[in-house]
């Protein structure tokens, strides 16, 4: 039984609805849901933006690590750069700063970027999926890595090391929707709709058999199930979410170079989505969240003790102790809270 | 002619330092299954402790002593207080090593800042030698002599030297056995008797010293400066992917092939030359996933 990339898809676009209907009913998702809508009102236009659209952005991409590390037991270090071929896709065939932009209307090139981005994705998965396990996680870095140095390399097509500036979201309705408020609220509708899309596809029929290979590939395989396509789709599946990330970092940060795509970057989201947690898709979020609070923040806090250009040994710590002591993330740490708290109920 | 030899021998001593780099990484992988995502910064910092002693002492063969050991002490560290700790865990080791590299990174550009270092050779590896190739000929018809840098063919003997050395206690030695049979199967070793902790400590220090080794190398061949641990580390998972897991003969020639086109390639084809080493990887991966010389799981 193979599930392709179309079912897959128009799947989680069908189960979109009753999902989120379903989930409105939980208390915790009202409230949250609430908060996040009436943000404007309670923050600032710096705080919105810099902080709340960008972790969502982060978020995005984040999550469809979660999907494939939590779901596909498929670590993936090339999501970034499936975002950031998106990214740099949107600057190449729309228009840019240095006017090397083919100049496409928008809705040619929205589509256009994501197919690339998502074929890409398709592509490292079919690759990666040769090997498993730990194998997985060096093939993507070594994909990567291959990416930024070959963007940073090649000047006729992805402009080298200056990359691209002034990637701006159309002006569609008359709104600029780089302004704070519109773009948050944009980038949270999207957020939440991939957010629905993980949660619908984990629950589906592929989704559940991608956990069986995720939990034993042989067994899978000896009762029917192609593997090798279940995880290929998977991959292509989270490169859908990644490359609609791509796109809003690249507005958000209005334009894109190899060292937005680089190692580091990388290896950020990786951290982001273990800090959150990958078992369950809201984890991607609260680490994307703490991580945006952290390197906005954190420089502040740390300064008088140890200089504010340490903010990435505090982040390196701090991902190091979660990954020693909670493999789990801030989630795990929550579950583990709550059972305690349940216990100690029991007791008294 | 002269511009293809030039190429070939900096493709050559490039593999050497590729070599060195990725077989300390191969044989900590082969042995524990431990993918070391700090293995950059094992060669990062032991070539910047290595610079720091070069420059204190003036002993330019004291800063490859004091990497190795300076590294193997480390990696003694790691091995005992963290790795041994969860064993079998691939991911989660990984993910620990990746933690530690960010570590590491942030506290080497905290000691030696973002400036370049690079150490310079003694006087008796300085200058260049000449080869019996005629590549020109002056205006008086007298022949010129394709002349090549002395370090360079230093390091190409250096790697040449550890490579065999490696390969004689893998394949001569006691230890060596252990270690081969460990790659083979852990638990049959383990069930013949043997302190298979005490091979983890010894491959892990012979690995991450070597990885010291190299950074004294890559501090020669080129320099030293934050992001050059992520680019060798980089370097050992292609060389390691294209020539096979835990096989040093497999790193030895993965380093060939991917030393020859990243040298081949930015010669004769600047904008693309990181696409080739991705091609060989990619090829290898679509027609032997395991690896050139890496055993069938």
């Amino acid at each position: 039984m193979s599930v392709t990339l179309g079912e897959a898809v128009t799947g989680a676009a069908r189960g979109e609805k009753r999902t989120a209907w379903l989930s409105w009913l939980n208390p915790a998702y009202l409230i949250a849901g609430l908060l996040l809508l009436v943000l404007p009102a309670l923050v600032g236009d710096f705080v919105l933006f810099s902080i709340f659209a960008w972790s969502l952005c982060l978020g995005m991409v984040a999550l469809s690590l979660m999907f494939l590390a939590g779901y596909g037991g498929m670590v993936s270090l090339a999501q970034l750069t499936i975002a950031g071929i998106a990214g740099y896709m949107v600057a190449i065939f729309g228009t840019n700063g240095t006017g090397t932009g083919l100049g496409w209307p928008w809705w040619t090139v929205l589509p256009a970027a994501i197919a690339v981005a998502v074929a890409f994705a398709t592509l490292i998965g079919a690759l990666a999926v040769r090997t498993a396990g730990i194998y997985t996680i060096m093939i993507t870095m070594a994909i990567a890595a291959a990416f930024f140095y070959f963007a940073r390399q090649n000047y006729p097509i992805f402009n080298g090391y200056n990359g691209f500036n002034l990637v701006l979201p159309p002006k569609l309705f008359g709104v600029d929707w780089r302004q704070p408020l519109p773009f948050y609220y944009l980038t949270l509708a999207f957020a939440t709709l991939s957010y629905a899309a993980v949660l619908y596809v984990s629950r589906s029929t592929f989704g559940l058999a991608l956990q069986g290979i995720r939990d034993n590939a042989r067994r899978m395989e000896a009762i029917g199930f192609n593997v090798v396509a279940h995880r290929i789709a998977a991959n292509a599946f989270a490169g859908l979410i990644a490359a609609v990330a791509g796109i809003f970092l690249v507005w958000f940060n209005g334009g894109i170079s190899p060292g937005s795509v680089g190692f580091g970057p990388a290896i950020d989201i990786l951290v982001i989505a273990i800090i959150g947690g990958i078992r369950h898709p809201i984890g991607p979020f609260i680490g994307a969240l703490i991580y945006a609070l952290l390197s906005t923040f954190a420089m502040d806090l740390v300064d008088p003790i140890i200089g504010r250009e340490r903010f990435k040994l505090i982040i390196g710590i701090g991902f190091l102790v979660i990954v020693l002591f909670s493999p789990d993330g801030i989630l795990g740490l929550w579950d583990r809270l709550r059972a305690r708290m349940a216990v100690s109920r029991d007791c008294a | 002619m002269k511009l293809f030899i030039s190429t070939f021998l900096n493709g050559l001593t490039l593999a050497a330092l590729y070599f060195l780099v990725a077989s300390g990484f191969t044989l900590v992988f082969g042995l524990m299954r431990n993918v070391n995502m700090a293995h950059g910064s094992l060669y990062l910092i032991g070539g910047y402790i290595a610079y720091s002693v070069v420059e204190a002492t003036g002993m330019f063969l004291l800063g490859f002593a004091a990497a190795f050991i300076s590294m193997a002490v480390a990696g003694v560290l790691l091995q005992t207080l963290i790795f041994r700790h969860m064993e079998g865990q691939d991911l989660r080791q990984t993910m620990v090593t990746i933690g530690l590299s960010i570590i590491f990174a942030d506290l080497a550009l905290w000691i030696w800042g973002g400036e370049f270092y690079q150490i310079y050779p003694p006087d008796w590896l300085f200058g260049a030698t000449a080869f019996p190739v005629v590549v020109d000929a002056k205006s008086n018809g007298d022949p010129v002599y394709f002349t090549y840098p002395i370090v360079r063919l230093f390091i190409l003997g250096v790697a040449i030297v550890i490579g065999v050395g490696l390969w004689l206690v893998l394949n001569r030695t006691r230890i060596g056995m252990m270690i081969r049979a460990g790659v083979d199967d852990r638990e049959m070793l383990t069930a013949t008797g043997i302190n298979i902790q005490f091979v983890f400590v010894v491959v892990f220090a012979v690995g991450a010293g070597l990885a010291g080794i190299a950074g004294v190398v890559g501090s020669i061949f080129s320099s030293l400066a934050p992001g050059e641990d992520v680019r060798y580390l980089l370097a050992s998972l292609v060389v390691v992917i294209v020539g096979g897991m835990g096989s040093i003969t497999g790193a030895a020639l993965g380093a060939l092939l991917i030393g020859l086109a990243e040298q081949f390639g930015s010669v004769y084809l600047p904008t693309y030359a990181i696409a080739f080493s991705f091609l060989i990887m990619v090829a290898v991966l679509a027609f032997r996933p395991q690896g050139i010389m890496g055993a069938a799981k």
